[in-house]
């Protein structure tokens, strides 16, 4: 009962905190109201036995990722309201383009039929052991490789950071 | 307390996921300011993230938390660089705003 509850109350926050990102009009309030949505996604992973993706999450988005923002937003100096806005015509638009998605993934989902599952339900999949094991077992070469996306996107970033390349 | 994928229906996940990614996509269609749109993209890795967890809970295979690793350092790299190139477009034309960028356009 008490998880129920609290899925509604994630699932409320997460949704309002993800219009308030994309409504707001100061930028600073948007990354704000970002990380409150990520740690509403956290509570998400931990109510699914998820624990250490949920502490992964936190790290990674709210921690790194976020800070990455701000950091640009302040050194761009965007915490000012005047940014420029896109016509009522456009932004109608907009609204209704992404409505009719929304209309078609809904619809599209209340025909499907539910799958059963074959595993008997086990709580400990979330926890650092098997995840490790799965890793480094079945997926060893997609982690070596994202090791490589990782050093290539940091030599790709520098490179652009620089003031001229010659 | 149970794991909440045996009291919630997978459905009420989906639905949820749905509806977060679909407000990343109105972010992208609704705001000029190109750190707003990168935000959204975040938010719309974030709604398939969750899905993948609940897939991964429902059916117990762990092989789902683990893709959701691997998008997370994608996404990590994709903020990286995609920061770095606003940091240019904002040396070069002094705003972030998108509309600006339209030299590639018929």
């Amino acid at each position: 009962m008490v998880t129920t509850y609290l899925f509604y109350f994630l699932s409320f926050l997460a949704i309002m905190f993800g219009l308030m990102v994309v409504l707001s009009k100061n930028p600073i309030h948007s990354v704000l109201y970002l990380v409150l949505c990520f740690f509403t996604i956290a509570g998400h992973y931990v109510l699914l036995n998820a624990q250490f993706l949920a502490v992964v999450h936190v790290i990674v988005y709210s921690g790194a990722i976020m800070v990455l923002f701000l950091f640009v937003i302040m050194l761009l100096n965007l915490n000012k309201e005047t940014e420029p806005h896109k016509s009522i015509w456009l932004k109608g638009s907009a609204a209704i383009a992404a409505g009719s998605l929304l209309l078609v993934m809904v619809g599209s989902l209340k025909g499907a039929t539910t799958i059963q599952s074959t595993n008997a339900f086990n709580p400990n999949i979330g926890l650092i052991e098997n995840l490790g094991t799965t890793l480094f077992k079945d997926f060893l070469l997609p982690f070596e490789v994202s090791s490589i996306l990782l050093l290539a996107a940091m030599v790709g970033a520098v490179m652009l950071g620089k003031k001229s390349i010659k | 307390m149970n794991s909440a994928i045996q009291v919630i229906p997978l459905e009420w996940y989906l639905l949820l996921c749905t509806v977060l990614f679909t407000i990343g996509v109105l972010g992208v269609l609704f705001r000029r300011n190109a750190i707003i749109i990168f935000m959204s993209i975040e938010l719309m890795l974030n709604a398939v993230n969750l899905l993948l967890v609940a897939f991964s809970s429902f059916l117990s295979d762990s092989k789902g938390q683990v893709f959701v690793f691997f998008i997370m350092a994608v996404a990590a790299a994709e903020v990286a660089v995609g920061l770095a190139i606003l940091m240019m477009v904002y040396r070069n034309t002094n705003s972030s705003d998108i509309n600006v960028l339209n030299k590639l356009k018929w």
